[in-house]
């Protein structure tokens, strides 16, 4: 998008990002998503007379291997503090959430771009905080309702430092983000589901200014290209208010996806003081060094050292690198495609990549299916670019054999077989077609004699098509040449 | 410290609490009186004091991470002055 | 037939019991009839559950009959209103609460039903415990059983009141800011606060969630003994319940007083004292002299900054602590809400009386933007100034005596319009909530006008053992703790 060059952006990302426990932060209600409401509360979630809240170990641990992961430090005493409001999905008129001490400061991450050096985008903090319920409010006649289900979800907020400088940068560090907690499952990373939220902070100043701009906070983005779009669109929103002489208050922008437009939420008639003070019942989160350490040594590899070791092991581009650890389910169904064709004794992981950045994230995308979804298992894709590094098959037929396979299931020799698809080896039957075509277009045959060695590649052409592509193109580029003297 | 009569209607904003005119003036000078207790404090040096946030020093003890809860919707709606259709039923929310 | 069991204490009880020359049913019963003729006349209790004693009094006795009794077993006691009570009418003596039927138990609760103790029905208490004098409950004063004219104490009045008017054999209370021990005090019966964090807060209505504690409010030390020994002891569902073994606190009982040093801090009999309770005061520890102790002066020069301190921090934690009740999940909604605001204003100003009020705006306040640090932050280093008065205090001693209260019980209404005097009364027993630590008031004599004074033996954290052997010591050599009011 085109963008005043006299202005700079100035992007920070607060990111809320589902832990995947097995049961709530403070109670032992499942914590998982799509339940009929209010059928996973309980008395302590629910906020009623009395009850106390006891922490998750789980969580703790959750919040220490992703700090580990973005660099950050880990904080030997971080404290809980309740965070005061009233809204019926609260159900406790407070928000158990960590504020002046949290458990990881000072970490970083490095986003991928293309055509450009990694960069460094610094995280500010990252706390451990409670989730709220859901109130709704469409297609009820006088009344909203609340389900509860939510409340007790464990997140973590994570905060970037305002280090982005346009919707790019914003994009990649979400990815970069995503890939890192999914790589350490502790969540799964859905925008759409809710699960790894993002609230935009965006500001532009002039180009040398040094203050920041006064920023708006864009909210209710559900996906990367929504985020993105919402900071393209709050950019030009800015600037053109600073170049009509108005000024751009600090609100918090609703993004509305449809439209592709951000609407002002009203400001709040009583301006927010959460009364923030420690939470009376939590004690103090006292982490040891031995605790660290040894979830430290329990961290996968990550996506960066993942992606670093398949351009210099594999020889794959640094974009295809990034594409396959973009997730785990990703790196892990391209490493065990890899594998067979590997042990196939044909190793080629550069055209493995290629089968899965091509031909089977373009498919998965079409019909709108996640890598672990895919109806094409790793095995019977490492199988079919197996096929076609031992010569078995051509390029060509083995799209073919890709669409079977994605439609209709089975494994690629199976397909190959079935069908008979299997390329043409044998010298003999390649003569015999050859022979056919060159009797059959003798005026080509002539201008090749006569120097237009270029006609070549047209007889070729019907060579294939009379076999309908299974024969070997090499063997019928040899047996035409030789034909042809 | 004695506070006026905005202020104390603030914080019962705050507080979510509907206060008369009468309650008011009466907050605010029982308010104000109770305040004016709390400035002795001023006159204490605790300038190096690390806060007392619990009574008794402690650490935060964890639970393992297992579901032991099943679904007590019926049970808790039960409770509730108005719900619906497994909902706990309020006014209408209005953004 | 024993002329009247209901006055015998809880460890006579037991005996009776266990020796079954007493059923626990007709125990209960005669508890029941002597709740009906009396009660009226008290208001200790806000809801008796007669159908439940008397069902789990029948239960009591086929342990008993089967040799399987514990202390407790059979014995008829009272819970005040805010430990949450599984099917059992739980108010909290507030209107926010006046339909709360719990669908879970508190911890204390379910170990004493566990034990088999008879719950009678829920006693009445200031609303959210707040309060020093049983006036602020939604469901009407309750009267000190010595002059019904007089107030019993509070929070926990309705708790102290049945064990005075021996209504119940035992109850329990809470204490945040005195409010076990004040009432004992005023009603002339043994109330014993434990350490912060010895007995499990989960299922307790909050008040200020960082001072609560539950004890036993029963007509000796010995009894406090045998409902402690059941109510102490980690909870996994408490985060902030101690986890360290509970002693055996009848086997220390008898340690006596020998030896032992008693600190007597200056602060506690200064101004303010009344004549009457300076008196008596004065005999007790020429009593714990003679029983062996030593007598040290010590100080705790932060005393007077208490009551400020913990005006501040406790409304604070209540100010979050009752934000819960907005009509949505549990009890009271104002009728016909417009809207979710109005549903919040108007459940909230109709279900909460003026005191709970009152500290909810002081606590909102104190912790506003602007003000936290001037007030709670301040607040907060003070609370540790005055917990290492006391630290400084027990390097050198191993008890604490002083008076419970500066005054006997005042006439009812006679500071409910001046909340600052109402808050002053505290003075003597809000420092050891601040601090955390245990602390017992038992009787220790009586004023012109025959109203019981309680004295209060402050100990080390979890030296719950040590309060109770001295408390002992003194009751095995006095009777004040014998007096009843005449009903």
């Amino acid at each position: 998008m085109p963008i005043d060059p006299n202005y700079e952006t100035v992007i920070g990302l607060e990111v809320h990002s589902q832990l995947r426990t097995k049961s709530k932060i403070f109670c032992g209600c499942p914590n998982k998503y799509g339940s009929d409401a209010n059928t996973q509360i309980c008395h302590v979630c629910a906020g009623f007379p009395g009850v106390l809240p006891v922490m998750n170990r789980e969580m703790v641990n959750m919040a220490i291997k992703t700090g580990l992961a973005i660099n950050g430090q880990i904080r030997k005493l971080s404290v809980f503090s309740r965070k005061n409001y009233f809204y019926p999905d609260s159900p406790t008129g407070y928000q158990i959430s960590q504020y002046d001490l949290p458990i990881v400061e000072h970490g970083e991450l490095f986003i991928d771009l293309p055509d450009e050096p990694k960069k460094r985008i610094g995280v500010t903090r990252i706390h451990m905080e409670v989730d709220a319920g859901k109130s709704i409010h469409e297609g009820i006649v006088g009344a909203s309702w609340v389900d509860l289900n939510r409340v007790g979800t464990p997140l973590l907020e994570i905060v970037s430092e305002p280090d982005m400088r346009c919707s790019e940068d914003a994009g990649a560090y979400l990815k970069k983000l995503r890939a890192i907690v999914r790589f350490l499952d502790v969540c799964d990373g859905n925008m759409e589901e809710g699960s790894f939220r993002c609230d935009a902070n965006v500001s532009v100043r002039r180009y040398g200014a040094e203050k920041f701009g006064t920023r708006a906070e864009l909210k209710n983005l559900n996906s990367i290209r929504n985020v993105m779009r919402a900071i393209d669109f709050e950019v030009d929103r800015q600037i053109d208010l600073i170049e009509s002489g108005e000024e751009v208050v600090q609100e918090t922008r609703l993004w509305d996806a449809n439209k592709n437009i951000s609407r002002s939420m009203r400001s709040k008639e009583d301006a927010h003081d959460y009364r923030y003070f420690p939470e009376p019942d939590l004690p103090p989160l006292t982490i040891e060094q031995s605790q660290i350490d040894a979830l430290n040594a329990t961290l996968p590899e990550l996506p960066d050292a993942m992606a670093q070791r398949f351009q210099d092991e594999m020889g794959l581009s640094e974009y295809d690198a990034g594409v396959l650890t973009a997730c785990r389910e990703m790196s892990t169904y391209f490493e065990e495609a890899n594998q067979v064709v590997s042990e196939a004794g044909k190793k080629n992981a550069k055209a493995t990549a290629n089968w899965v950045t091509g031909e089977l994230l373009g498919r998965l995308n079409k019909e709108g299916l996640e890598i672990d979804s895919s109806p094409v298992s790793a095995q019977n894709l490492g199988k079919l670019v197996a096929l076609i590094q031992t010569g078995e098959i051509s390029g060509k037929i083995a799209k073919k054999v890709f669409t079977h396979m994605f439609d209709d299931g089975g494994d690629p020799q199976t397909i190959v077989a079935e069908k008979g698809l299997k390329q043409v080896t044998d010298s003999s039957s390649i003569t015999a077609e050859v022979e056919k075509v060159l009797e059959a277009h003798p005026d080509q045959v002539e201008q090749y004699r006569g120097g237009k060695t270029q006609i070549l590649g047209f007889l070729v052409g019907k060579v294939m098509q009379a076999t309908r592509g299974k024969a070997n193109p090499a063997m019928v580029n040899t047996v035409l040449k030789e034909k042809l003297g | 410290m004695s506070i006026n009569a905005d202020t104390v209607k603030h914080v019962a904003n705050l507080a979510r609490l509907n206060i008369s005119d009468d309650e008011v003036e009466s907050h605010t000078n029982q308010l104000s009186q109770i305040l004016g207790l709390m400035d002795q404090l001023n006159s204490l040096p605790t300038d190096n004091v690390e806060p007392m946030t619990h009574a008794v020093d402690m650490l935060m003890p964890a639970r393992e991470d297992v579901v032991v809860n099943g679904d007590s919707r019926e049970i808790l709606l039960n409770c509730a002055p108005d719900s619906e259709d497994g909902h706990f039923r309020v006014p209408k929310i209005i953004e | 037939m024993l002329s009247d069991p209901t006055t015998l204490t809880l460890a006579k009880l037991s005996e009776l019991l266990k020796k079954r020359q007493i059923s626990s049913e007709d125990l209960v019963n005669t508890f029941l009839e002597k709740i009906e003729s009396q009660n009226p006349n008290i208001n200790a209790y806000i809801t008796v559950d007669k159908a439940g004693a008397i069902k789990a009094a029948k239960d009591a006795d086929a342990r008993l009959d089967a040799k399987q009794g514990e202390a407790l077993t059979g014995i008829p006691i009272g819970v005040k209103d805010l430990f949450c009570t599984k099917g059992l009418l739980t108010t909290c003596a507030s209107k926010i609460l006046h339909n709360f039927i719990p669908p879970y138990e508190s911890t204390v609760t379910s170990r004493l039903k566990a034990a088999g103790a008879v719950v009678l029905g829920k006693t009445n208490m200031d609303e959210f415990a707040m309060g020093s004098s049983n006036e602020t409950s939604h469901f009407g004063v309750v009267k000190n059983p010595w002059d019904h004219s007089r107030i019993p104490g509070g929070s926990s009045g309705g708790s102290a009141a049945a064990v005075s008017a021996s209504l119940c054999s035992a109850t329990i209370g809470t204490d945040t800011g005195g409010s076990i021990r004040q009432p004992a005090a005023l009603t002339g019966i043994t109330g014993f606060k434990p350490t912060y964090g010895r007995v499990s807060r989960f299922g307790m209505i909050a008040f200020a969630s960082s001072l609560d504690q539950a004890g036993p409010m029963t007509k000796t030390a010995q009894d406090s003994a045998l409902m402690l020994q059941t109510m102490a002891g980690h909870d996994a569902k408490d985060a902030t319940s101690i986890n360290a073994p509970v002693p055996d606190y009848m086997a220390s009982l008898n340690d006596g007083l020998k030896g032992r040093k008693i600190g007597i801090p200056a602060e506690y009999f200064a101004s303010g004292l009344s004549q009457d309770v300076a008196t008596v005061i004065e005999e007790a520890k020429k009593q714990f002299t003679d029983l062996g102790a030593e007598l040290v002066p010590v100080s705790l020069p932060t005393t007077k900054h208490a009551i400020p301190t913990y005006y501040i921090l406790a409304p604070a934690e209540a100010s979050s602590n009752l934000a819960r009740y907005d009509g949505v999940r549990f009890g009271y909604r104002c009728e016909d809400p417009q809207d979710i605001k109005d549903l919040y204003f108007r459940t909230r100003a109709e279900g909460f009386g003026s005191e709970v009020k009152r500290r909810i705006m002081l606590g909102t306040y104190v912790l506003s933007s602007g003000y936290y640090d001037a007030y709670y932050l301040k607040a907060q280093k003070v609370r540790r100034l005055i917990a290492d008065d006391f630290k400084a205090a027990f390097a050198k001693v191993d008890l604490l005596l002083a008076p419970t209260t500066p005054d006997t019980a005042f006439k009812l209404g006679a500071k409910t319009d001046d909340p600052v005097q109402m808050y002053l009364s505290d003075i003597f027993t809000i420092n050891v909530n601040l601090a955390g630590l245990p602390a017992i008031s038992i009787p220790c004599g009586f004023d012109k006008t025959n109203l019981p004074i309680g004295l209060q033996l402050i100990g080390r954290p979890l030296d719950e053992s040590g309060i109770l052997s001295a408390a002992h010591a003194y009751q095995q050599a006095t009777d004040w703790h014998t007096r009843s009011p005449i009903l």
